[in-house]
């Protein structure tokens, strides 16, 4: 397409025909991406414009009155004394997309380093790794809720009882660290794959050019090596926050309903279709997690546009 | 460009020195196993008498396979083989679909870039960031007013607007690295647009092809959330088959543990025999 503006700009003095070609020609290229973007767009665009519209309502569906058009009454009343839960909830998801992020992200880039070496049994410790990634995250977290955190046959705890401390009933006790505990155990595989293709991507020569100059590990490490993974630790954040911030599975699986652990995606699904039915007001919840979603993603997009500017 | 296949590493960033890079291999071992360690241990209680499981850890034990029959031969309100088969359509219909739909839109989007490409890379991947909550009370009174709640179908169209945008992103960057120089020299030989999609870019993008499809099967293999949502009894799938295995009364441990190995493993062994590629989709479809 930029090919055929760029060249119908400069040929004035082609004929119509030529034209009209090439038009279709542009539309030959674009056809291919339709049906993927039409489909995307309708699957998952669409539906939040219900959303917004809901939002705006006192719609409860298990009333058999009509629902109302109440403007932005939904939005004002969440500063209220009535709303707590929800500002809680909020809180919960700041705390644990924030924690878990850093902390996957720190422990992912730790991984790395360490792997980013050859030594006996690579592949298989890389093998070992990576697999909390791809556990399901409903057996993550009732594997780590039954068996690791659980106070009676806990492994966790009989460790603490080896080395004389009482059996603390972990997912009770601190349910937001137990659920942080369990994505930083899955995302920091997946922090750790990124980094690892960033620090396999640098120039050796480079690295050795500067030891044989004299620098220290430190010094290549903050000079040349840091400079370097920024963009790919740039890009584990935005992923890693991205889906952290839906967190849903390991809250139903490990604390269940209990406040402490709530976040918003949780509270929010308990509040319409899990039973509470006020699909009005949980609209505007969810709005505002997109909207949150959106600044975040904003600040996402410019990261990834510049990765991006080599490569057209 | 073969990133995870590379010559010998000359230069790792510590352990310059040779006991330290003992000590250094020695700790990533370490490391490595207590990661594991959870999976491990999930895996030895799968095998284990409830009575055993139940009681202070132990690692020596008589291993049964009863745990295993149990499960899966339980016919409770959702049956193992039901939750398998439900599980089994949903992931491989949605990737089918995923995959018709993402390859043509990355090959246009990477091989015969248009004006905006990147604009609509970034619509595809913007999309990811609307959370699901955003759009789940529309999609679940759209479901219930054409019926389909508690069916395959609807779990169908989701995971595959779920997973689509992540493809597109990730074959586009295979797309990417088919030189340039390649098709049009196929195109100078007069080779058909099949042709040259037949005989020089599929052979090249083929691998990367398996690792996007098999990560949007590991995606909707262990999706739990709209699974549960829209489909909590009738249709439903492995992850809420496993979520229902949780007993709150009595010894269920070994039980629960058997059942997490049947949910786990199919996945986690696919991920390991396709890692490197699905690493290498991963990282790049970003960078590259």
């Amino acid at each position: 397409m930029s090919n055929a503006v760029v060249e119908r700009g400069t040929r004035t003095d082609r004929s119509d025909e030529v034209k009209r070609l090439e038009r279709r020609e542009g539309w030959k290229r674009r056809l291919p991406i339709l049906p993927a973007l039409i489909f995307t767009i309708v699957v998952t665009q669409i539906p939040f414009l219900f959303t917004l519209f809901y939002s705006l309502t006192d719609w409860r569906i298990d009333k058999v009155e009509p629902r109302q058009f109440i403007g932005i009454d939904n939005y004002t009343s969440l500063a209220g004394e009535s709303e707590k839960f929800f500002r809680e909830a909020a809180w919960v998801s700041v705390q644990m997309t924030v924690m878990a992020v850093l902390l996957s992200l720190l422990v992912g880039t730790g991984l790395a380093i360490l792997l980013d070496r050859k030594f006996f049994g690579q592949g298989f410790v890389r093998t070992l790794l990576i697999t909390p990634f791809l556990v399901m995250p409903v057996v993550a977290g009732l594997m780590w809720k039954t068996q690791m955190f659980n106070s009676s046959f806990g492994v966790l705890n009989w460790v603490l009882n080896q080395v004389g401390v009482d059996s603390i009933e972990f997912a009770t006790k601190y349910p937001l660290a137990s659920v942080v505990t369990v994505l930083v155990w899955q995302w920091s595989p997946f922090m750790m794959l990124i980094v690892l293709a960033g620090l396999q991507g640098q120039d050796r020569s480079v690295l050795e050019a500067a030891r044989v100059d004299g620098a220290t590990t430190f010094g290549i490490f903050r000079q040349i090596t840091f400079p370097q993974l920024r963009p790919f630790l740039e890009l584990g954040t935005l992923l890693g926050a991205i889906y952290l911030i839906q967190v849903y599975d390991h809250i139903e699986a490990i604390v269940g309903g209990q406040p402490g652990a709530r976040n918003l995606p949780f509270y929010i699904a308990g509040r319409s279709i899990g039973g509470g039915n006020r699909f009005g007001l949980a609209s505007s919840y969810s709005v505002i997690v997109v909207i949150a979603t959106i600044i975040l993603a904003n600040i996402g997009l410019r990261v990834l546009s510049n990765l991006l500017e080599d490569d057209s | 460009m073969a990133l995870l296949t590379r010559a010998p590493k000359a230069e790792p960033i510590l352990g310059q020195n040779r006991v330290v890079a003992h000590i250094l291999a020695f700790l990533t071992w370490i490391i490595g196993l207590v990661f594991f360690f959870p999976l491990f241990w999930l895996t030895l209680n799968g095998f284990k008498e409830e009575a055993v499981a139940n009681a202070s850890p132990v690692l020596i034990f008589d291993p049964t396979l009863d745990r295993f029959k149990d499960v899966t031969e339980a016919t409770n309100l959702l049956s193992f083989g039901e939750a398998f088969a439900n599980s089994f359509w949903t992931v491989i219909i949605s990737t089918f679909f995923v995959m018709v739909l993402a390859v043509p839109a990355a090959y246009a989007l990477a091989i015969r870039p248009m004006r905006m490409w990147r604009d609509v890379l970034f619509f595809f991947i913007s999309t990811k960031f609307l959370p699901i909550v955003g759009a789940i009370m529309p999609i679940w009174i759209i479901a219930r007013d054409l019926d389909l709640l508690g069916t395959r179908t609807v779990l169908i169209v989701l995971y595959t607007g779920m997973n689509l945008p992540l493809a597109v992103w990730m074959l586009r960057s295979f797309f990417a690295e088919v030189p340039k120089e390649l098709i049009e020299a196929a195109q100078i030989d007069g080779c058909s647009l099949m042709g040259q999609i037949r005989q020089v870019i599929l052979p090249i993008v083929a691998p990367g092809l398996a690792a996007t499809a098999l990560l949007c099967v590991i995606f909707a293999w262990n999706e739990f959330f709209l699974a549960v949502q829209l489909n909590p009894t009738g249709a439903s799938t492995i992850p809420v088959w496993v979520n229902s295995q949780q007993k709150f009364q009595g010894q269920f441990l070994a039980q629960l543990s058997a059942a997490s190995v049947l949910a786990t493993f199919p996945v986690v062994i696919a991920g390991w025999v396709a890692q490197k590629r699905m690493i290498r989709g991963l990282a790049m479809g970003a960078i590259k």
